[in-house]
């Protein structure tokens, strides 16, 4: 079966210093599947996005996109995608109701055309569609910039950070509306910042500084964690860290949330209670540890933490 | 099918909802008409004159008298000596010193010559000039009617000159101006406000989302070309009616021909502001590096200073300056009766600019996208 994104050795790098956003990556993404781009702020996923929605041409390696190459057949994907950049690029002085059918007439197709993709969430932005969409609120906003990414009932839709700066709630709808997409048989790529938001995804990318780090399914990232993980607490965030940082036996701890993450290795037995008599000797009261089951943002930070060591 | 008339029909709804373009296309027109012709003023009236007059005779006092009826001077006082009139200039009062030497009547009616002194303040160059330059031929006229008062008779020697002004008869400066800044309104409308509007793409990012969409590039800058033009003609349309409504000028020769050179004009001068909008990646650099622009073209393109007084060098460059051609044939179009044939080289001029500079910006949009 064709893929439908396939990147082979993909570089991309800026200015007269050639700072590397991307460096030599290759990504392959089935049809049908919810491909997330898991990384930081300035890991290149922009980057790959301008570069598989033909805005960006490649340093080195190449890029297809249902077959079609980005740069010689860069005119078939246009007609082929949906792209909706992290930024908001929508006319604002036009309505909800203009921009939709100003991007339905210029693919050469109308909004009853392919109502039916677009029905779940437009019927949340019909009551302002005759607002300027620059007047929206933020969810509203994403709303109608996928609406407008989807009217043309594209093959592969590249989605750049659409959860950015939306509240939860909203967040949430989002994703829920994406799931909704897939059964359309539409590809779609999807960039995240959120690692909480990876786990919506059939599979993802962690990708730091230009490089891809791993491709699985999110649950078997999390499963191929190497180290035992706990969670722990013990009065405040800051003492808990400086008397964790003083016991020997343990890889890495970092705060997360209101529990303080302590790595292991998965050989090191008896730890939970090492653990927790040593956060007592070191004066903490009400101490907690038990045991973690890692998350994408504790792969994440494994990663963070080899590269720096 | 063809995208471009649903671009176009965009670019309208978005004009029409800019009060900013909408005012400033009607608006301008009305009010610079209006107003600025009335303060823009080459004669020069009510120039300061402090007179020292040390003779105090019957022929000085006719001189000054000459002078102040002239029309142009105003007798701020007449000073006891140079030095008090000096002081006149220093505190901005009196523009020009005339000192006329004791025994002036003697003389001129014994030796037949005498000498008057002018001092200018040449602080405003043009005003010194022009003022010491009335202040000549009126001396001049009083001499000859001295002499002939002095010896009837002897016919004064010399040539007369009369003279007429054609094409604007009164000589009037607002009705050469005229022309002059309907150019440069159209100038900026057409210039100015299509190259902002493509920058305002790129500013708020849309150009991203055209850019994924199968618009070709050549709908999307006809696009944005055409409403630029049609409101530059709109604009131009209305300058015509404010000028003969308000003037009552005419434009003597054809309007056809006018509204055709306009036509390739705009053509031109939206070539260099597409060219501005691909170099440049927010509104702001666009305003800026398009009235920096917009200030050359107007002062290299003879609407102030006449290309003919330029320096070589300066005549050469505005040349290839298109207001220069706009504003000739702006003057010669509606002021005198000038036909295809006279206009012909600026058209070509505009026209060769027209292509040059459209080429270079298309070349260079593809560059940059």
């Amino acid at each position: 079966m064709e893929l439908a994104i396939e990147a082979t050795d993909l570089s991309k790098w800026y200015g007269k210093e050639k700072t590397l956003a991307v460096d030599h990556v290759s990504l392959a993404v089935k049809p049908g599947e919810l491909f997330g781009l898991i990384g930081p702020d300035g890991a290149g996923k922009t980057s790959i996005f301008r570069m598989l929605t033909t805005l960006l041409l490649p340093n080195t390696g190449t890029a297809r996109v249902n077959g079609f190459d980005v740069v010689k057949d860069y005119v078939e994907i246009r007609d082929r995608v949906g792209y909706m950049p992290g930024r908001f690029s929508l006319y604002q002085d036009l309505t909800v109701e203009e921009n939709l059918s100003f991007f339905a007439t210029v693919f050469n197709t109308t909004i009853e055309e392919n109502h039916h993709l677009i029905k779940d969430i437009y019927v949340q932005l019909e009551p302002f569609k005759k607002r300027y969409a620059g007047k929206l609120s933020g969810g509203m906003k994403q709303k109608l910039a996928l609406c407008c990414a989807l009217i043309h009932r594209p093959e592969v839709l590249f989605l750049d950070e659409p959860t950015t700066g939306v509240d939860p709630v909203s967040r949430k709808d989002f994703w829920e509306m994406l799931a909704r997409l897939k059964e359309h048989g539409i590809t779609i790529l999807v960039a995240t910042p959120y690692m909480d938001e990876a786990t919506r995804c059939d599979r993802i990318a962690l990708i730091q500084e230009g490089r891809i780090l791993q491709v699985d399914t999110p649950a078997a990232i999390t499963a191929a964690y190497p180290d035992r993980l706990f969670q722990v607490k013990g009065g405040s965030m800051s003492a808990t860290l400086r008397a964790l940082n003083k016991l020997d036996g343990i890889i890495r701890c970092y705060g997360s949330g209101e529990f303080a993450h302590v790595a292991v290795p998965a050989t090191a037995t008896d730890m939970e209670q090492r653990i927790k008599d040593h956060l007592l000797a070191q004066g903490l009261t009400d101490v907690v540890v038990r045991p973690a089951i890692p998350t994408i943002e504790d792969v994440f930070i494994k990663f963070t933490q080899e590269k720096k060591a | 099918m063809s995208v471009l008339p649903v671009l176009l029909r965009k670019e309208f709804l978005q004009i029409f909802r800019n009060k900013a373009i909408l005012m400033i296309s009607v608006a301008m027109p009305v009010l610079q008409f209006i107003v600025l012709p009335m303060a823009v003023n080459y004669e020069f009236k009510n120039i300061n004159l402090a007179v020292v007059d040390h003779d105090r005779s019957d022929l000085s006092r006719r001189l000054i008298d000459r002078i102040t009826g002239s029309g142009y001077f105003r007798l701020v006082d007449h000073a006891a000596s140079y030095a008090q009139a000096y002081a006149l200039i220093e505190s901005d009062e009196a523009d020009i010193i005339l000192q006329v030497p004791s025994g002036f009547e003697q003389r001129l009616v014994r030796e037949g010559m005498e000498e008057v002194f002018v001092a200018v303040n040449a602080i405003n160059g043009m005003k010194a000039g022009v003022g010491s330059a009335y202040l000549t031929s009126i001396i001049a006229g009083y001499n000859r009617s001295v002499v002939e008062d002095l010896m009837p008779g002897a016919a004064p020697a010399g040539i007369a000159v009369t003279s007429s002004g054609l094409f604007n008869p009164e000589r009037n400066y607002k009705i050469s101006l005229l022309p002059s800044i309907l150019a440069i309104m159209i100038t900026i409308v057409g210039g100015m406000l299509s190259a902002l509007n493509i920058v305002k793409e790129k500013e708020t990012g849309t150009i991203e989302q055209i850019n994924v969409t199968p618009i070709r590039k050549r709908d999307f800058i006809l696009a944005k070309s055409i409403p630029f033009w049609i409101l530059a003609n709109v604009v131009f349309t209305i300058g015509l009616l404010v000028i003969y409504l308000f003037y009552g000028v005419v434009p003597q020769g054809s309007l056809l021909l006018l509204y055709g050179f306009v036509g390739v004009y705009l053509l031109a001068v939206m070539g260099f502001g597409l060219l501005v909008s691909t170099y440049c990646t927010s509104q702001q650099q666009a305003m800026f590096v398009n009235f920096f622009f917009i200030m050359i073209f107007i002062f290299m393109g003879g609407l102030f200073t006449s290309l003919n007084s330029m320096p070589v060098w300066a005549q050469y460059v505005a040349r290839f300056n298109p207001l220069t051609h706009v504003n000739e044939v702006m003057q010669l179009v509606t002021l005198k009766e000038s036909t295809l044939r006279d206009i012909l080289p600026n058209l070509l001029a505009v026209a060769a600019m027209a292509v040059v500079l459209n080429v270079w910006a298309v070349l260079n949009y593809r560059k940059t996208s």
